[in-house]
């Protein structure tokens, strides 16, 4: 019955030209495709989660191992560098002219390999706010003929009457903090601003045509101005603005040390607090940090592998000893209920 | 609120009432696309999707491409729109063929051809022999000279035996010649008051008044006897022709039509109800975020100075962020899902008509589904009402045996008519045996016809009213014994080669009260006077001349119904002149009585039928079709209730019931009969029967009631709830001499009760009830087709039914379970981390995913894979045959109800924080680009599903390997490629994740974390909570076949016999619980009684020769 005959005889031949909706035979039609109909035997399924233990224990380890090998330095100074009082005293402080100038002492606690990432953290920010996330033209930044195309863009779409160019309140609120680095014996440490944007995104999505025009022209002034004659394509710390984040807490890349820093080493930090976070109760944060195979100091993948590979192992247990106290013979037809006799004795 | 039909009128009554158009047309060509696109919309779940379409017109609050949903949406109304017309326009086109069928009809005094359309009410219809009647007519006249003609009304009724209608009395006697000149109106020549339309094929209550000339102007009562109705066919009757009184779809036919509603099935029930609970949880969650981003914009956002929110906004202001949360949320109810079961749908119905198993190879028709919506239904049959002839039954009887003065023949082959010694016993004449074969040739009613230009051998065609007699005479005929021709009041028997004549005297005729018949007959050679009767064995046996020995009989009667055969006593008696003159002259006396003429007429009856020597037993086969008793022992077993509906009379229905494992017999089994023509009657046996159900409900007995149509009727009229009660009670059912609507009322009756009903049937009169039915099957018979073009399914053979629901129905259920409540899990799945995402995001309704993830998530990367489960199967299709009580699992809707949903619903809402919780967290600080984090949550959810799918798929065919596994790497594939063009969002997304090592740490992290619980509580639940369908996979995969480990009868002697015995042992003791609850749960007396084969092992030793 596992070859196509139905034309054996004439007649049949006509019949099925006859009846020419009919299919030939064939697995698909009749359902009949050879199937492999795994059970969840407990052999099987707890060498899976002694398997998973094997594999994602060494692996927890392994990053973990790689997170501890990173060195960070996070100093929180939006506090600091603003004189104590009120939150509304602050956000006058900000919004003021006054000299902003702050300066920051950083004590390396391990040796650093080179390159050491200068990146700043914001908290509390909705850079993922819907109003925020949308409010930007990628047409416009890509090439000047779409200058005017500012529909997305609202409210910050024009000034004065005109288009701005970068358009939107993502360009509009870039971060202006700006930083420089020396060492203990007042020699600056040489900050690396170039490349820390992606290439794509300097090749692809911010034209080298393009020129800021009309930016923060407005009357209310959001974040960082930029300089009119750089192309957009090499404003790099607005690139690296404009690639959002997704979380409220976030780092953005602000530059890069190429040289190694030693233990016990400090950094005096001399920074421009012109951004305004006080006003709705944002952290600052200026983070130093070298990397790993699995990137910045992050924990969570090395805890989580240890963590599941242990629940696996738990669980691999647990059957086992389930299996071992209570065997049952896995497809027993006195389990049936139809088969069960409640006379007689199974 | 009558009509007044005016005999001949065929030019003026036209504006009055329609003509003899047939429309089963749901729309016309204007008025398609406005009543099409209403009815779609009436389903709540267009009307939903068609609002969130048009919310996502406004840029405002939409979070993507409102494209992705404006396309699916019109694709899918165009593709439910071309279905209805493509049906519609069939529709139009079978009417239009019985439309334009050509009739006689008198115009302006002569016969003319026209087409049946054209007739209108009034007009005089002349139809030839073979003919089918185009509308309702009363006769006026036949070429017959008694004026009467014969009918077959099987279309109409089902009754496939010849019917008598006459022509009214008082126009008996009417030249034909003269029938043209009846002038309607200018003389009021002839005038009929009839009823208005209605559906009542066996009443007719209307007069006739004819004018000078044409005899009396008496007004002349017309019954249903004196019309003919449109569908019947006219039978040996040359022409006749009669007054259409109804036409078009006003004719009885027409009015119980019934129009088809579009049937919904269990499962679609069940995704409305579903979907409408995830619909206001939706909305819950809809106003729920809306007020808190509401709160957070007034209290949070506005410190928030790059956000730039204005102080004023436009009056609508606080129903934008409710509005984007709708729509964010609106893909928890996936438009996929129509897509999907439309598309599954549609193949289980493919599955269905490829399956060669399925194949009549008598007739080579395959079976086929019409309905491709709803083969879930079939998995879900709860009560099978089934009708008997042609059904259950091949519609042949056969004689088989037969027992003549103590001898038995047949018993050795099985066929008297072959049996050599009763051969032997008529050609050496002995008497009894001559005597035995001329009561079967004479003591009927049956007209022999004469069809010498049809068979070369001049065979004689018998038409009968009743199949027994058809079956008595023609063995008769075989035997020597050939009834050739019926000459009014002369019957011609052709003896071995010499002609004897016999003059019938008297017809005594069958009731149902009597049980038997007779006939009083004149040898014309010798001139003396017999009386011969026949009957059911209670009846006649009684009647034996004094001292005769009846024991034989009795012993013979008991031995052939146990074989299921039907048996009839012949009998037989001389009657001398004077006994028999006396008697003439009271019978003519009862037959003119008014009052209680049948009761007169009986009595008088019984004075003749005594004293007589009974002759021998007859035994009738009404041969059951194939495999017939196995079917329905097996879909018994399946927890399937079997009602039988026949138009048949209650003894056969009831011999048929046992014979096919319908009931068991005595003592096992208990029919109770509810009987009566009055309220009263019917009333207490209403009671008494309920009273009896009530107290075996505790024992293991087969109790089954059998009811009349009348008492059918009365009981649906007047003692409605006790008849439903009845109905609830009782497993099985046999109801006779019910008409079509009848069977529709009950179908009807056991839907109110929430029941799951399929109607099997194979004539005309089933039609009805097949579409009343959830589920309506049509065998494709001996009766035509009509069944099967209105059924949902149509099968060659009424054993292929198990094979449809058990494993058609079944798959069909198992499958759209797991579609459906994957669907829902996917898209919960991608909506729950939406709704996380938004309380990072500011309560804000961002969207995480872009548009082109959200579309390709929902049509390509979850739809794909688990579109191949419909190739999944839980169980082999040989174990489901060997244990049908698996079917309580879908039956009771144990895969797919709530409890099964919030499980998904469960799974979905732990898989979102799996899949939310590591994406933050391994993709914090730096590495949170929101591209970024966008993708690496929605490869998770594509991780998850594939293992989901994987896990929940019973068998591994190739196909869901390449489904499950191709569909990854077509994710890759596509995102690798949209992450190449610079235009798009992700652009070098993917490339970017693919070359980090976190990305795929965060992949494994999650699929593990996802799926590792998912594993343990199926495996827990597999192995030490198992469900009967797990125990039957690992029965299936570990212990090899699983019917030798019941031991009873591990000999294979054919595969029924062996199979089911096993898992029969226990049946008797299990307590009978017949009110069937949902979740039953899997303790044995939760078991609906269940149905031992031991009848058919134990008590019936001849069918067990037979199998040996």
């Amino acid at each position: 019955m596992n070859s196509n005959a139905p034309s054996s005889t004439p007649a049949a031949a006509a019949d099925l030209r006859r009846n020419s909706k009919r299919p030939r035979y064939s697995r698909f039609t009749q359902q009949e495709l050879p199937a492999c109909k795994p059970i969840l035997t407990p052999k099987w399924v707890i060498s899976a989660f002694m398997l998973v233990t094997i594999v994602f224990v060494p692996i927890g380890l392994a990053s973990l191992f790689a997170a501890r090998d990173v060195v960070e330095i996070v100093d929180r100074y939006d506090a600091e560098c603003a004189p104590l009082g009120s939150r509304s005293d602050r956000v006058r402080y900000i919004q003021s002219a006054a000299d902003k100038t702050c300066n920051r002492t950083l004590s390396v606690p391990k040796h650093m390999k080179r390159p050491i990432y200068v990146y700043y953290q914001l908290d509390n920010f909705y850079q993922n706010h819907r109003r925020y996330v949308k409010s930007r033209s990628d047409e416009q930044l890509r090439s000047p003929s779409n200058e005017d195309d500012t529909t997305p863009c609202k409210p910050e779409d024009d000034a004065n009457g005109r288009s701005i160019v970068p358009c939107g309140l993502v360009a509009w609120s870039m971060f202006n903090d700006t930083y420089s680095f020396f060492t203990n014996n007042s020699q600056q440490l040489p900050l690396n601003k170039r490349g820390i944007s992606w290439k794509s995104d300097r090749d692809h999505k911010f034209g080298k045509d393009v020129f800021p025009k009309n930016f923060q022209n407005g009357t209310l002034i959001g974040g960082a101005s930029l300089n009119e004659s750089i192309p957009l394509s090499e404003q790099e710390d607005l690139i690296v603005w404009m690639r959002t984040a997704a979380l409220p807490t976030f780092r953005k890349l602000y530059g890069k040390i190429e040289v190694d820093l030693e233990a016990g080493d400090t950094i005096n930090v001399i920074m421009q607090n012109n951004y305004n976070t006080y006003s709705f109760n944002g952290k600052k944060k200026l983070v130093l940090s070298t990397s790993s195979w699995l990137g910045g100091k992050n924990n969570f993948i090395g805890i989580a592998y240890i963590a599941v590979g242990g629940l696996c192992f738990l669980l691999a247990l647990t059957f086992t000893i389930i299996y071992l106290v209570k065997p049952r013979r896995l497809g027993d037809p006195s389990y049936l209920s139809w088969n069960r006799n409640p006379g007689g004795g199974h | 609120m009558k009509r007044f039909v005016y005999v001949n009128d065929d030019d003026s009554s036209h504006e009055l009432y329609c003509d003899n158009r047939i429309s089963n047309r749901k729309y016309t060509l204007l008025n398609f696309l406005p009543k099409n696109l209403w009815e779609q919309f009436s389903r709540f779940m267009n009307q939903y999707f068609l609002l969130i379409a048009c919310l996502q017109l406004w840029p405002l609050i939409t979070p993507v491409n409102p494209a992705s949903t404006w396309g699916p949406l019109i694709f899918i109304f165009a593709v439910s729109a071309t279905k209805e017309a493509w049906d519609d326009y069939n529709r139009y086109l079978s009417d239009k063929k019985a439309n334009e069928k050509q009739v006689w009809v008198v115009r302006q005094g002569s016969k003319k051809l026209i087409q049946a359309q054209e007739i209108h009410v009034g007009n005089l219809v002349w139809l030839r022999e073979n003919d089918e009647v185009p509308c309702d007519l009363v006769l006026l006249g036949t070429s017959e000279p008694q004026g009467v003609c014969y009918v077959e009304t099987a279309a109409l009724d089902g009754e496939t035996d010849l019917k008598t209608r006459n022509i009214p009395p008082a126009c008996m006697g009417i030249d034909s010649e003269l029938l043209h000149k009846i002038k309607a109106r200018y003389g009021y020549r002839g005038v009929m008051e009839c009823p208005l339309p209605d559906k009542d094929i066996r009443r007719f209550d209307a007069n006739v008044r004819l004018f000078p000339p044409f005899l009396d102007n008496d007004v002349c009562p017309l019954s249903i006897k004196n019309t003919i109705l449109q569908s019947c066919y006219l039978r040996n009757t040359e022409w006749a022709c009669g007054v259409a009184v109804y036409t078009g779809n006003e004719t009885k036919m027409g009015m119980s039509r019934g129009v088809a509603e579009p049937k919904l099935t269990a499962v679609d029930a069940m995704i409305d109800k579903l979907t409408g609970a995830i619909f206001i949880f939706q909305i819950v969650v809809v106003i729920v975020l809306g007020i808190a981003g509401n709160i957070w914009k007034d209290t949070e956002a506005r410190k928030h100075w790059y956000v730039l929110y204005p102080e004023e906004g436009p009056w609508y202001e606080l129903l934008i962020i409710p509005l984007r949360f709708e729509l964010l949320c609106s893909i928890m109810i996936p438009i996929s899902i129509k897509v999907s079961l439309d598309l599954v749908k549609s193949l289980y119905a493919k599955f269905i008509d490829w399956d060669k198993q399925m194949i009549d190879v008598e007739t080579g028709t395959s079976a086929n589904a019409t309905n491709t919506a709803i083969s879930e239904d079939l998995g879900q049959v709860e009560y099978i009402l089934t009708d008997k002839t042609g059904t259950l039954t091949e519609n042949k009887m056969i004689f088989k045996r037969c027992c003549i003065a103590g001898t038995f023949f047949g018993n050795e082959n099985g066929d008297a008519v072959k049996d050599v010694e009763l051969l032997n016993a008529i050609n050496t004449g002995s008497a009894d045996a001559i005597r035995f074969v001329t009561v079967m040739a004479i003591c009927n009613t049956v007209v022999p016809i004469k069809r010498n230009y049809y068979s070369a051998s001049g065979t004689v065609l018998y038409k009968a009213q009743s199949q027994d007699e058809e079956a008595l005479v023609r063995a008769a005929a075989s035997l020597h014994m050939v009834f050739v021709n019926k000459n009014s009041n002369i019957l011609e028997i052709n003896f071995n080669g010499s002609l004897k004549q016999y003059e019938v005297l008297e017809y005594l005729e069958f009731t149902s009260d009597r049980k038997r018949m007779s006939v009083v007959v004149r040898d014309c050679d010798k001139g003396n006077i017999m009386l011969l009767s026949k009957g059911a064995d209670e009846t006649i046996l009684p009647c034996a001349s004094a001292g005769h020995q009846t024991k034989t009989f009795s012993d013979a009667v008991d031995q052939y119904a146990q074989m299921g055969l039907r048996t009839l006593c012949l009998g037989w008696r001389e009657v001398n002149e004077a006994e028999y003159q006396d008697w003439s002259f009271m019978f003519k006396e009862a037959n003119s009585t008014l009052v209680d003429r049948e009761w007169r007429v009986a009595e008088v009856c019984q004075r003749l039928e005594h004293d007589l020597d009974i002759l021998g037993v007859a035994a009738i086969e009404d041969r059951l079709q194939d495999g017939v008793p196995e079917t329905i022992e097996t879909l018994r077993k399946a927890g399937i209730n079997f009602w039988m509906l026949t138009g048949d009379k209650q003894n056969t229905a009831i011999q048929i019931a046992l014979s096919c494992n319908f009931v068991s017999p005595e003592p096992k089994g208990q029919l109770l009969l509810v009987n009566g023509k009055t309220e009263d009657e019917v009333c207490r046996n209403l009671e008494r029967v309920l009273l009896t159900m009530r107290i075996t409900k505790a024992e293991p007995k087969d109790v089954a009631f059998v009811i009349d149509g009348w008492a059918l009727e009365i009981a649906l009229k007047h003692y409605r709830k006790a008849f439903t009660e009845l109905a609830i009670l009782s497993r099985t059912a046999i109801c006779c001499r019910v008409t079509p609507s009848q069977k529709a009322q009950l179908v009807e009756l056991l839907k109110s009760c929430d029941y799951r009903t399929l109607a099997i049937g194979d004539g005309g009169n089933d039609v009805r009830m097949i579409q009343q039915a959830d589920i309506g099957v049509g065998i494709s018979g001996r009766e035509g087709l009509q069944a099967a073009r209105a059924a949902d399914y149509s099968i060659g053979k009424f054993k292929f039914l198990k094979r449809l629901i058990l494993v058609h129905g079944r798959y069909s259920y198992n499958r759209t379970a797991f579609l459906s409540q994957y669907s829902f899990y996917k898209s919960l799945l991608i909506c729950f981390i939406q709704i996380f995402f938004s309380f990072v995001s500011g309560v804000s309704g961002t969207s995480l995913f872009n548009s082109v993830s959200l579309m390709a998530y929902n049509v390509f990367y979850t739809s794909v894979p688990v579109l191949v489960s419909v190739v999944d199967k839980d169980l082999s299709e040989k174990t489901v045959m060997q244990h049908p009580q698996i079917l309580y699992y879908c039956q009771a809707g144990r895969l797919l109800n709530p409890t099964t949903f919030a499980g998904w619903f469960g799974r979905a809402l732990f898989h979102a924080i799996v899949v939310f919780a590591i994406t933050i967290h391994s993709y914090a600080f730096e590495k949170s680009g929101l591209e970024e984090v966008s993708m690496v949550a929605l490869s998770g959810c594509v991780w998850l599903q594939a293992f989901v799918v994987t896990l929940e798929t019973n068998s591994f065919t190739i196909l869901q390997h390449v489904a499950i596994w191709g569909n990854l790497v077509v994710f890759y594939i596509i995102n690798w490629i949209v992450s190449a063009v610079p235009q798009s969002g992700m652009y070098t997304i993917m490339h970017r994740l693919c070359r980090q090592p976190a990305y795929w740490n965060t992949m494994f992290l999650i699929v593990a974390a996802g799926m590792g619980p998912v594993l343990a509580l199926k495996y827990f639940r597999y192995t030490y909570k198992s469900s009967k369908i797990n125990i039957l996979q690992q029965a299936e995969r570990v212990g090899g076949p699983i019917l030798s480990l019941g031991n009873i009868e591990p000999q294979p002697r054919s595969l029924l016999d062996s199979d089911l015995a096993p898992l029969s042992i226990s049946h008797a003791k299990n307590a009978r619980n017949s009110v069937f609850e949902p979740l039953l749960s899997d303790s044995p007396n939760a078991l609906r009684r269940s149905f031992g084969p031991d009848f058919f092992h134990s008590h019936s030793p001849y069918s067990r020769n037979k199998d040996m």
